[in-house]
């Protein structure tokens, strides 16, 4: 009976034990809803289902999740700029591709150029943000606002500000399907994103240098590390991966609409980092948390989009649902929930 | 024991894999000074967080004056009339005296704060108990003595029947302990009990009626000041008889080499603003002490070496060539290591774990690209754990969890796995139970036998003498001497501190 009671209170206690309750709730919820919620079948030679559609859709998030992780546990801060630097980096790539017309159904240059110069593009978004936050200590939130605001505009300005069409069936894969494979692109993007920045983690100081800095930045000085350097490194990852999820979420719509292209998606993002344990104050961070958090907030958007409520009301159920969560998640709600246990015990 | 007002009964409290407190026996009279003695992880922390609501009670019972009592949270045991005065004070430095004093319970008028009684009241209250602070004066424009007294002040106004003085002299300095003994003595006369925890035990004696001594989680005994002779109250708090101090010094002969090539070897080195240029030489197996007053710039010095503050003048050399250091890491690839004198603030990483904190300047030095195997770090922190002995309940434990000497070790071990040639450490001593800063000491002259420079700063001049060769010392900024053989003691040192008559600030080499 000890034994099992401390394995349990390990398991309760592991980090990425609440992110996985809080995705299995939800993925529960659903099933009583949608009782077919867990089919997959194939139509047309490609996978069809709800969870299909929500590891495909979650894409975007859980790469701009993995940015912001290293920000914030780097910066204790997040880059709400994400969204924008999504718009940017599709515009210029679309802007690339179509040789600078509204519509074009040609490449006016390979797609793998088009699409690396827009993620450097914002990759230099995000060094402009590291800049001011590593360099120039402005506030993170403030510090990445600035191109939040003006980020679209920069999009609209590159695009003309007109819709760029990009219709070379070619620039279709990355959001869509490769030939004959039955599983969307994105998926395959996101799996990739993730290994790499896994192997990152793994073969290079990375991960502990950021967690030193954020913890203690005057400590890590002392020991050799230059935080400085390290923020700003992790807010030109966090660019960089913006600007692949802009080019991904471009090439589903086959085209860079500056006004629509990751709106809103940071605070998603951010609501990831949150929900996969992770101290938004910085320190200490957990990758795989934050990837959990960001499939558990597309699964929530696709089974409300399945219960049929609109766009416009979805934030509200959004918000009540992670309002749940998040309680769920806080140390005062936890500290409650095992001293009933242990009361519980003491009766019995 | 007819005047007990508090009595703590069978504590126990357990952490995970952990017993910090077991079946602990605590009583304090009315009026009197009790000291609570041990060394870093006794459980004195634990006994009073326990006391105080920080930590929930687990076993054993607390009743006052008769009654009984459970504490849930600090405020609880505020109520109750039970206060504390930690180290660190925990007022407001951007609000005044008075408005520290009486925050959270202003004297009003209608719906307005009535400042006029806020600042006559607090005038009074500081008067009685002879704090000489101005209530309209910002509370960070007061010393930290002031501030503790005016902590203590608050707490005594709000009818604290037991006040526990959480090591509140680690940061005073001769005057400002004295006064804060006056004061001391004066609350207990009123009768009130007092809990004093601290390290230095001189001050135990001079200011405390009994001792009560814990040693792992254990009580060992309460005894009267008077009865119990401080070899033995050492012996207690160690468990095991102890050869004086002074010892340690003996097996450790002096085989400095004056002649060599310095290994440190600073020319005119200063930084705008703390520290005047300086002088400084160390050699291979040589320990130089800094010491003056606090502020002197003695750790400013040693920051100024290290590219902890970058030197803007001078030349340093190592080993005889030319050296430009602009950031730690710099004089780390040099072979330096440095041990920071606010531990809390610049040494510790507070999350990362214990494996992490010793192998992190190692890993620093190797680069970002170059990650150590977790079997390198796990043996790393293996070996250092076993070597000093660092009590912590496993190598992935947070190092904030452990006590503050064992967190000192982990910092120690950071640097020795880096295998220095040059070691800086500033105040290692600090806030640390007498059995690990003679395992400290020991370890100096030990690194120094294998033919590491050391430069060891410490307020404590004793310990100064038992393991440095050699000392620079400081005031206000300008190093003003050199002693070293037989000027190696109290007397010599103490005049070059306080400057002769001529005075002035030069450079005596």
């Amino acid at each position: 009976m000890q034994s099992n009671q401390s394995k349990w209170s390990r398991i309760t206690h592991a980090p990425l034990f609440m992110p996985i309750v809080c995705l299995i709730a939800v993925l529960v919820l659903n099933v009583i809803q949608t009782p077919t919620f867990f089919k997959i079948s194939i139509n047309n030679g490609v996978l069809y289902g709800y969870l299909i559609d929500i590891i495909n859709r979650g894409s975007e998030l859980v790469i701009l999740a993995v940015g912001m992780t290293l920000v914030t546990a780097a910066s204790g801060g997040q880059d709400i700029s994400v969204g924008a630097v999504m718009a940017v980096a599709a515009a210029i790539c679309c802007q690339l591709l179509t040789g600078g017309q509204k519509t074009s159904s040609t490449l006016a240059m390979p797609i793998i150029v088009a699409a690396i110069i827009g993620i450097l593009v914002a990759g230099l978004c995000g060094a402009f943000n590291g800049f001011l936050v590593a360099n120039l200590h402005i506030q993170p939130m403030v510090a990445t606002l600035i191109l939040f605001t003006a980020g679209r505009g920069i999009a609209q300005l590159v695009t003309k500000g007109q819709i760029t069409y990009e219709r070379a069936p070619s620039y279709k894969v990355l959001g869509g399907y490769i030939g004959k494979c039955p599983v969307p692109t994105p998926i395959f993007v996101a799996i990739i994103t993730v290994i790499v920045m896994q192997l990152i983690l793994k073969k290079t100081a990375l991960g502990l240098y950021v967690e030193s800095v954020g913890i203690n930045g005057s400590a890590s000085r002392l020991v050799g590390l230059n935080s400085t350097m390290l923020k700003f490194i992790t807010y030109v990852i966090c660019g960089l991966l913006a600007g692949l999820a802009g080019i991904v979420a471009s090439s589903r719509i086959y085209s860079a609409d500056a006004n629509n292209i990751g709106l809103n998606l940071e605070m998603d993002a951010i609501l990831a980092v949150a929900l996969g344990g992770n101290n938004l104050g910085g320190g200490k961070f957990n990758m795989m948390g934050s990837i959990i958090g960001a499939y558990t907030i597309q699964a929530l958007t696709t089974s409300l989009y399945a219960m049929n409520v609109s766009a416009d009301q979805l934030p509200v159920y959004k918000a009540i649902v992670v309002v749940i969560i998040v309680v769920i998640q806080s140390p005062v709600f936890r500290d409650k929930i095992a001293n009933a246990s242990k009361k519980r015990k003491a009766v019995a | 024991m007819e005047d007990v007002i508090l009595e703590m009964k069978n504590i126990s409290k357990t952490f995970p894999g952990v017993k910090a407190l077991s079946n602990v026996d605590f009583a304090l009279r009315k009026g009197e000074i009790h000291a609570l003695m041990g060394e870093n992880g006794a459980g004195k922390s634990t006994l009073i967080k326990v006391l105080t609501g920080v930590y929930d009670l687990e076993g054993g019972s607390i009743t006052m004056a008769g009654k009984n009592i459970v504490n849930h949270s600090p405020e609880d045991a505020q109520k109750n009339g039970i206060s504390t005065v930690y180290q660190e004070v925990n007022l407001c430095p951007n609000l005044t005296v008075g408005e520290n004093l009486f925050i959270g319970r202003e004297p009003r008028k209608g719906l307005f704060i009535d400042w006029n009684a806020v600042n006559k009241r607090s005038k009074k209250l500081l008067d009685d108990l002879n704090i000489e602070a101005n209530p309209k004066k910002l509370l960070g424009d007061c010393s930290i003595a002031v501030q503790q007294m005016i902590a203590i002040a608050r707490a005594v106004d709000q009818n604290c029947k037991v006040l526990i003085l959480d090591e509140p002299t680690s940061s005073l300095d001769d005057d400002e302990v004295a006064k804060l003994f006056t004061l001391m003595r004066k609350l207990r006369d009123n009768g009130v009990g007092i809990i004093f925890v601290t390290h230095f035990l001189e001050q135990v004696y001079e200011v405390c009626d009994r001792i009560t001594v814990l040693r792992n989680g254990e009580l060992v005994g309460s005894y009267e000041a008077s009865e119990l002779p401080r070899v033995q109250l050492v012996a207690k708090m160690m468990g095991k008889n102890f050869d004086d101090l002074a010892d340690i010094k003996s097996g450790h002969e002096n085989k400095v080499d004056m002649n060599s090539t310095p290994v440190i070897d600073a020319r005119g080195i200063g930084h705008t603003g703390t520290i005047h240029p300086f002088d400084l030489a160390v050699h291979k197996g040589e320990v130089i002490g800094l010491t003056g007053l606090l502020g002197a710039g003695r750790s400013e010095m040693v920051r100024a070496i290290y590219g902890a503050d970058k030197a803007d003048s001078g030349q340093l050399y190592v080993n005889g060539k030319k050296v430009k250091i602009n950031k730690p890491l710099d004089a780390m690839m040099l072979g330096m290591g440095y041990l920071p004198e606010d531990r809390k603030k610049d040494g510790i990483i507070a999350d990362l774990s214990v494996r992490e904190n010793i192998i992190i300047a190692l890993q620093a030095k190797k680069g970002m690209f170059h990650l150590m195997s977790r079997k390198e770090m796990d043996e790393a922190a293996d070996k250092f754990i076993d070597l000093l002995q660092i009590k912590t309940a496993s190598r992935e434990t947070p190092i904030k969890s452990l006590s503050g000497g064992n967190q000192q070790k982990v910092i120690i071990a950071r640097w020795l796995l880096t295998n220095p040639d040059y070691l800086i450490l500033d105040e290692p001593t600090r806030g640390i139970d007498v059995g690990t800063k003679t395992e400290i000491q020991k370890l100096v002259l030990d690194l120094a036998d294998q033919g590491k420079a050391i430069t060891f700063i410490s307020s404590e001049i004793e310990e100064m003498l038992r393991t440095c060769s050699r000392m620079a010392v400081l005031r206000d900024g300008y190093k003003v001497g050199e002693l070293s053989g037989d000027q190696l003691n109290q007397a010599d040192i103490m005049k070059t501190i306080a400057g002769s008559e001529n005075g002035g600030s030069e450079n005596a080499k």
